[in-house]
This record gives structure tokens, sequence and C-alpha cells, in this order.
């Protein structure tokens, strides 16, 4: 991964990286900075055009929810309407021109701006999201350092072909699984939605209504909400957030594995620094940092699974609202919703990569 | 393979030398391409290997002969007693039981792979093609067509490539499809996603050869760029293609069945397609009913799991400083798991 993303900041901004290697201090990390932050817009303008050009590609959007339920000359009228009749070009520069002022389309079958869709149900997502991420670094990185402690050993081979496993199981299957096993065999917790109907109501009338559940129930001060939220997020974290677990495990096996033979470490060793204190005082944090790396890329990532996993508990996030709209053949609202994603991924892997830079020093070109 | 040799500690054991000498002395079929892995495996990698090609066997196996193994066609509601009735139990006559459609489960999951077969043959035909031609063309020239696909290629990469699978297949069948455009289009989706991949080793290999010596001689003595990219670049940058192959054969198979699984899938009628049994399978998993989910979905893990374990073998194999070697003298030696190893495995999932 990393030999790809240098390969890549090189190809795009060579200049920068040749003329800052000389120098030292805040200099290069404020050009790498801002080559970084101007790449954003590339990046989007790429994502947008090829949702656009792709959606496109097949007909109008009208067409494609209303055809066959209204007349020819009803259905020709809405396409006048909407400017869907106009040449591609044209209609093309619209869409950009309107993106740029935020704008990202109306839904068809419920009137509603895309950004409004994005308020209403993005904390959902990013409440599922966070509690994925939790378990993804409770799980994975505590049994990435016992991989590499026992490396070769029984438990690291066992961890390694769990990883595996985790990896062939796709994210929805592994929540039906575990909706089976603790949620109608053993009754143990719920098994779709995020609150009960009784505690969302307390929550909408005594709640802060952030729409972060978590927080919402904590602002009505009753413990019987609270619990009962988090015993809805259990199996929807647990399913998203082990699939992230496993790369995690992997990162940092590998991460653990090069650090313990680097030279500071066999420095350590030879002056009879005990292996269990080696790991634990040495190698331990060097190898942390390119999680924060890989987490850029894991957004990306975690965002498909969310919707995979939002369809699978009824968790009334986006990913569940854009299958909705899927449903419906509302294309509008899909492509509206793909291209804001794609703005927040932009921004995020920019967000990550600055945090990046400022902790590992080797990032700064 | 000599540099095998040079770098062992201890002077090689006959078996060592044998494995070497092998490919050129062995019968001929100990020369193809899995037999001589099979064959210089040995241990947990053996056993990997080995699991993985019999997983991967009994896919393709079951997609070809699909007709004899199924009991039923994949869309068939009675036979000569009638109709088979929604959600059956498993029994004699149903060996998985029936799902909620009222489909014998086991006749759709061994239909499903023949689905996912054909899924993978398109995905990575296309794909290949096309990711390395763009990163031969790429690479070779470089100049302002190598840096907009680089930066396009990197924007792919970074975003969700499950939404760029359904924006994808939009496209292709418009929602819901019969057989063939169904397979077209999560291949053509799938194919969206992973040209920047092939696309970015490809071009990466092409960039440091195309500065070798060899390289330079051939343009010197006249050869046109069609021939020095085929015959010298194109040749030595596959290397790594094989993993990156199979690790997109899994891939398709998961994005078909996650584009199935929200409600993309093939029409039952058309053709059997395991994502989509998952999803018609969630309500029934609410009531209990445990073998329309089940199944379709351990066929899923299964299927990659042996494609994934033959890939990570053939990876560390390939690799002489992966390869857990046969026992030389007494103590076992192991030269496995370096940073390597992972850089390259660590790739499929960072992908999703």
């Amino acid at each position: 991964m990393t030999i790809t993303n240098d390969l890549t900041a090189a190809a795009v901004a060579p200049a920068p990286a040749e003329e800052s290697r000389g120098k030292k201090g805040g200099g290069a990390l404020g050009r790498y900075l801002l080559v970084r932050f101007l790449l954003i817009f590339p990046t989007v303008f790429i994502l947008v055009t090829v949702v656009f050009v792709l959606m496109r590609a097949t007909g109008d959007p009208i067409t494609a929810a209303l055809g066959g339920r209204l007349p020819p000359d009803q259905l020709h009228e809405r396409i006048h309407q909407a400017g869907y009749d106009r040449p591609i070009l044209v209609q093309y520069l619209d869409y950009l021109g309107r993106i740029a002022r935020g704008d990202f389309g109306t839904t068809l079958s419920d009137h509603l701006p895309v950004t409004h869709v994005l308020a209403t149900y993005g904390a959902a997502t990013l409440e599922l999201a966070f509690y994925a991420l939790v378990v993804a670094f409770l799980v994975g990185i505590p049994l990435g350092r016992v991989a590499a402690a026992r490396r070769d050993r029984g438990p690291d081979a066992a961890l390694r072909v769990s990883a595996i496993l985790g990896y062939a199981t796709p994210v929805f299957f592994a929540g039906l699984v575990l909706k089976l096993i603790f949620g109608v065999l053993l009754h143990w917790l719920p098994t779709s939605g995020r609150a009960t109907t009784r505690n969302l109501i307390t929550m909408k009338t005594h709640g802060a209504r952030t729409g972060i559940y978590l927080i919402d129930a904590i602002s009505t001060g009753q413990w019987s909400v609270v619990s009962d939220v988090l015993q809805h997020a259990v199996l929807p974290a647990l399913a998203l957030g082990l699939l992230t677990a496993g790369v995690f495990l992997r990162l940092v096996r590998t991460n653990m594995i090069s650090t313990l033979q680097t030279g500071y470490v066999e420095a350590a060793r030879s002056r009879g620094v005990a292996e269990r204190r080696l790991v634990r005082a040495h190698a331990w944090r060097p190898a942390l940092v390119p999680i924060i790396t890989v987490i850029g890329l894991q957004i990306a990532m975690l965002l498909g699974g969310a919707v995979l996993t939002e369809t699978t508990f009824e968790w009334k996030g986006l990913g569940f609202q854009l299958v909705q709209y899927l449903n419906a053949r509302d294309f509008v609202a899909v492509q509206g919703m793909v291209a804001l994603l794609a703005v927040i991924v932009a921004v995020t892997n920019f967000i990550v990569d600055v945090i990046a830079a400022l902790v590992d020093p080797r990032i700064r070109y | 393979m000599t540099a095998d040799i040079a770098n062992l500690a201890t002077p090689p054991s006959p078996e060592e030398l044998a494995l070497v000498i092998a490919p050129e002395h062995g019968p001929r079929w100990h020369r193809l391409p899995i037999v001589r892995q099979l064959r210089s495996s040995v241990g947990l990698q053996r056993g990997m290997l080995v699991a993985g090609l019999l997983l991967t066997g009994i896919f393709v196996l079951s997609a070809i002969f699909a007709p004899l193994i199924a009991p039923y066609s994949w869309a068939q509601l009675r036979d000569a007693h009638g109709l088979f009735g929604s959600q059956q139990a498993p029994s004699s006559a149903h060996w998985l039981g029936t799902t909620v459609g009222g489909y014998d489960v086991l006749s759709r999951v061994v239909w499903g792979s023949r689905t996912a077969l054909l899924t993978i043959l398109a995905a990575v035909v296309l794909s290949l093609f096309l990711g390395v031609f763009l990163g031969l063309v790429s690479g070779y020239f470089g100049g302002w067509l190598d840096r907009v696909l680089v930066v396009v290629a990197d924007a792919i990469y970074a975003f969700p490539s499950l939404l760029l699978a359904i924006v994808a297949a939009i496209v292709i069948s418009g929602g819901q499809s019969n057989l063939w455009s169904g397979i077209l289009a999560a291949a053509i989706s799938i194919t969206v996603v992973f040209v920047p991949q092939y696309f970015r080793v490809i071009r990466s290999e092409v960039v440091r050869i195309k500065s070798e010596a060899f390289v330079e001689s051939a343009r010197v003595i006249g050869s046109s760029s069609a021939r020095i990219m085929t015959r010298h670049v194109l040749r030595n940058s596959v290397r790594t293609l094989p993993l990156i192959m199979t690790l997109n054969c899994s891939e398709a198979i998961l994005t078909l069945a996650g584009l199935g699984f929200l409600g993309f899938g093939i029409e039952p009628s058309k053709a059997a397609e395991w994502g989509y049994d998952l999803n018609k399978s969630i309500q029934d998993v609410t009531a209990g009913i445990w073998w329309t989910a089940v199944f379709p979905g351990v066929a899923i893990v299964l299927t990659v799991l042996g494609i994934t374990l033959v890939g990570e073998s053939l990876n560390d194999l390939a690799d002489p400083r992966l390869r857990t070697r046969r026992a030389a003298g007494g103590g076992r030696k192991r030269a496995k798991d370096t940073v390597q190893d992972e850089g390259a495995t660590n790739q499929p999932e960072d992908a999703r």
C-alpha cells in the first residue's frame, strides 16, 4: 500500500518531492499539505464525472423511474421540465456548477434535497462506523501484537487463518449468522433497528436529537435507554468491525515483525532486554503509526461495508436509505448520494493524510 | 532457483536438489503451473495450497456439472408430487430445505456456483486486458497521459468499490436483469473497480523495467515501441499477475454477492445467485429459519476461502524469501512471512 501510495504521490507531485528532500523545517510540510489539499479537487471532479457519465449512459432518470407508468406525452413533459432533453454537455456543465454550489440534486421519490438526506441519515452511519472502528481497534490491534510475538507458532497460524476466513466472509453473511446465534437462538440481543420504539419516542421528546443515538440516549438521563441503544449496536458493530479487525491484525503483525528486526530493537535485545519487554516497550508504538495511514483506505471500505451492514440490520443510515432509493429506481437520489459520498471520502482521506504527516515525519515529502 | 542454492547455509540435500532440477528433468506434467508449485511446497504451505485447490476444485466441478448434481432446476417450484412449499425444513426430499419463494435450496446453491464462475471468468478477462493494456501504455510512454491515468486510477481506487459497482450495475442492467446481462453487469462493475489495481501494478513494473539495459539495447537496434512493449517489457512485468488474479476472483464473487444482496441480483427465474438468496433470507433469520441463509452463505465463504488460499500460497511459493523450505539436515529452516508477503496480500482487503 505504502509503496504504491509513494509512487502515486511522486508521480503527481514530483517537483516538491525533489526540492524538499534536502531541506528541513515547516516549509516541506506546508508544501506537502498544500499539494495534498489541491489533490482533493481533481479526485472529486473525476469521481463525479465518472458517476455522471455512467448514470447518463443509460438514458434519463425520469424514464427509468416512471417509464411505463406515465403516458408518453406526460413523460416527455416531465423530462423537459427537468432539463434532461438538453445536450448532454450542457447538462454536465450545469451539474458541475450545481455541485460546486453544494447542490447534489433532489430525490425524485420524496422530493428531498440529497444534502438533507445526508444530514438526516448521516449521523446513523457515522455512529455505526465509529462503533465498528472501536471493535476493529479492540480486536485487531491486540491480536496482531499476539500474532507477531508468537510468530510462526500456534497462535499466529490460528490468527492468520481466521484473518483469511474473515476476509472470505461477506459482511452481510457474518451479520446474518450473528443475528441467528445471538438474536434468535440465544435471545441475548435485538436483531434489527437502532432502538425500541418506546425508547425512540423518549429520545425524540427528551433527548438532544443529534441523530447520534448514544448522545441522545445519554442526554435523556435514563440508563435503560442508553443500554437499549448500546444493545442494538452490538451486532452491527461486530459484523462490520470484525471485517476491519482482520486488516488491522495483519498490519500490526507485519509492522511489529519488521520493527522487531530493526537495529535498535536488536541493540536492546543484545543488552539482555527480555523478549516480552521488547514487544511491549520497543516495537509496539512504531508499529501503530502505519495504521493511521491505512485508516484512510478503511474509510472507503467501511462505507461500502456499512451499506451492506445497514441493510442486514435495518439500521436506518445512509446505506439503508441508498438501497431504498435503489429499489424505488430513484437514480437521481442514488447519483447525488454517491457523488456526495465521493466528496466525503476525498476529504476524509485528506484529513487522515494530514494526521499521518504530522505524526510521522517520514511521510513529508 | 540458482539463487536459492546460493542462499542456503548448508549444502542442499538430495531432495532439494531434485526439487530445483525437477522442472527440467521430470515428466512433462511436472512442469505444469500448479503441479510445479504443489511439488515445491511443504508443511503448512502445502496444506494451505491443497485445501485451497480442493475447495476451488469442488466449486469449479459443481459449476460445470450443475445439471447433474442439482436435484432440481434453479427456478423449479414443483415436481410430480406438486409444489415444493415455502420455507420447508431440510428433509429427504429437499436436503437443504426450501426458500421463502418455494425453491429448493440445494439446487440453487449448486446452480449459483455456475453463475459465480461465469462472472469470475468475464470479470477477470475484462479487467486483465484493460488494466494490463493501460498500465503498459501509461508506464512506457509516460507524459501527461500517464499522469492523468494515475490520478484517475487513484480517485477510483480510493472510492468504495461497492458503490461504484452499484452505479455500474444500474447502467448496464437498469437494476433487474436476466442471466447474461446480470453476469455482465456484475463483471463490468467489478472491472471498473479492478482495472485501477492491474493498472497500478503493471505500470510500476513497466516504469522499473523500461530503464533496464536490455530495453535500451532493443531501442538502440531500432525495434519499434510496440515490439519492445510486447516482447521485452510486458513479459517481464506480469510476474505479480497470478496473485492479483486470484484476489480478483474472490473479490468478484464478493461483489456479485453484495450486488445481489442489495437487490441487484439476477432474477430468481433467470439464474441462481447466492447474494439474492441471502437477501431473501433476512426475514427468515429473524423467524429462526436458518437453512435459507446458512447454505448460500457458506457456499460464498468456502469458494472465496478456497481461491484466496490458492492465491496466498502461490504468492508465498513464487517468492524464494517467503517459501518454506524442505528440512535440510537437522533443524527446520523457515524463511517466510517477511514484510513483502503482507505488503502484497494486504491489498485486496484495503480495496474492499
